[in-house]
């Protein structure tokens, strides 16, 4: 027997991630303040006892806003990887197991969309919908489905080979439950790791989105936009952009961590 | 004599760029009831393809391939891939029952009898494939093809991937399940040793054709064809 090596990536990404989930579990029910309350009195007011990480131009704190923006860009993530992962997941399960020309035609359209760079097709997306949390998610969604499909195609390619298969086939097992059942447990590692990857572009493009300005809208917070509001104070306020940055960093590499820890344990 | 299986004249052809290769040439045999049919061959000689064929994987372009039994099952040369590693052996093994809408608890109870026939414990039951030795794994492939009751059971090379001591084991366990539940196997193996100890009839297989079959002792005593007489003299006496 081979010893077991600690898997020290998804230790820390899953103390990380949880780090953050009771971060941002805690905005929903308290902020030591309320985000989105002004108060000119504390305009630029430094990190202190008062206010913990500091206040921005319109004196509101920052700490709140960061509990509050931190709960909208893991929405927005989740959201995305759930939709864009689900109906990619789907497809891929369908396309890798039967295979034949419908599998030609979804991949050769999987290409196109896949050939664009993520965020510019979102752009693209944003453009026609408009701004907004919900057509966000819906843009990132649409944009992340080839990704899931790709891999989960790849790992039905695969196992579908296997005798397993067939043996459950000879015993009667329907197609659906050979996918479902049988086949799509050991995709899992696979394709929980491209989830965790997954969301963490879906934080990152939130947040570039925000910042351009095309993504949440005021008064919801968000990471992104507090970055971009917080750019034009960034040497006298610096405190301003470094705590939603911090956040950005944390959720983003918490999630990488787990998902290379998930694909070490499924032994990748 | 009752039959479990018919092949009359079959021929499969596989696409190789744009002609066709022919794997399975004009086959033509039969399994009788409680018997254990051997197929020999090198590999590559179409043993596998066959077992395809009568298993309805494979389409064939001419002949016929009569079934007189409900669904044959099939046993596989490889214990790692035939066996889900995401599943308990348990689950495994009643997957089949479910699929006859079996109710729960008479699951269990068939399994845990199967298991006892069979030779795992309650306790294997319960682990994942992949925390069981080899013979072990192939224990319960056996298992899982004859819980739903079925008469005709195909085996591909089921000992070739194992030790030559948990090979006899295997080879005992099935000719003793053969013998109680009255089975009719098509065993297929490259081994000629095997072959003869298991075997009660035996056909000899080359490149797509059957060369010759007979009974085992005639087989190894008289072999008709000069590919056979070959093939027995790479035997250690």
């Amino acid at each position: 027997m081979k010893k077991k090596q600690k898997n020290y990536n998804l230790i820390l990404g899953i103390f990380i991630a949880l780090f953050m989930l009771l971060f941002l579990l805690a905005g929903l029910f308290y902020t030591p303040y309320d985000p989105d309350a002004m108060n000119g009195a504390a305009k630029f007011a430094a990190p202190g006892t008062e206010h913990l990480f500091g206040c921005d131009h319109f004196g509101r704190d920052i700490l709140s806003r960061v509990m509050k923006g931190t709960g909208t860009t893991f929405f927005v993530a989740v959201s995305t990887v759930v939709l864009g992962g689900g109906i990619g997941i789907l497809v891929g399960a369908f396309t890798g197991y039967f295979g034949g020309w419908v599998d030609e035609v979804l991949m050769r359209f999987n290409d196109v969309v896949f050939s664009f760079p993520h965020i510019l097709l979102a752009l693209v997306f944003i453009g026609v919908l408009g701004p907004g949390k919900y057509n966000v998610i819906l843009a990132l969604s649409v944009v992340f489905i080839p990704s899931f499909a790709r891999i989960t195609r790849g790992e039905f390619l695969a196992q579908k080979e296997m005798d397993y298969v067939k043996s459950a086939r000879l015993m009667g097992v329907s197609h659906l439950r050979i996918m479902f059942v049988h086949i799509f447990p050991n995709t899992l590692p696979s394709v929980l790791s491209m989830a965790a990857i997954g969301f963490n572009n879906a934080v990152l493009a939130e947040a570039g989105m925000s910042y351009l300005g095309i993504g949440v809208q005021p008064p919801d917070a968000s990471l992104g936009r507090m970055l971009s509001e917080s750019q034009t104070y960034l040497m006298s306020a610096p405190w301003c952009a470094i705590f939603p940055g911090l956040c950005i960093l944390l959720l983003a590499l918490g999630f990488s961590l787990l998902s290379d820890g998930l694909l070490k344990k499924g032994g990748k | 004599m009752k039959k479990v299986l018919e092949v009359k004249q079959v021929s499969v052809s596989y696409k190789e760029g744009k002609s066709r290769k022919e794997v399975l040439k004009d086959i033509s045999f039969e399994v009788r009831e409680n018997e254990i049919l051997g197929l020999v061959g090198e590999s590559g000689c179409g043993k596998s393809t066959l077992s395809k064929a009568i298993l309805g994987f494979v389409k064939t372009d001419e002949g016929e391939i009569v079934h007189h039994t409900e669904r044959p099952q099939m046993i596989f040369q490889d214990p790692f891939s035939s066996l889900n590693p995401s599943k308990r052996v348990e689950w495994i093994l009643e997957e089949p029952l479910r699929m006859q809408k079996i109710p729960k608890e008479r699951r269990k109870q068939k399994v845990l009898a199967m298991g006892e026939k069979v030779g795992l414990t309650t306790e294997q039951l319960r682990r994942y494939p992949r925390e069981l030795s080899g013979g072990q794994r192939q224990r319960v492939s056996i298992a899982a093809a004859l819980i739903q009751g079925a008469k005709f059971i195909i085996a591909d090379e089921p000992v070739s991937a194992l030790d030559v001591t948990i090979q006899k084991q295997i080879m005992e366990l099935m000719v003793h399940l053969q013998e109680e539940m009255g089975l009719s196997i098509l065993f297929i193996s490259h081994d000629l040793n095997v072959i003869y100890q298991m075997c009660d009839r035996v056909m000899v297989m080359k490149d797509g054709k059957i060369e010759e079959q007979q009974d085992t002792e005639d087989l190894f005593a008289h072999p008709k064809s000069s590919y056979t007489k070959l093939l027995l003299e790479g035997l250690p006496q």
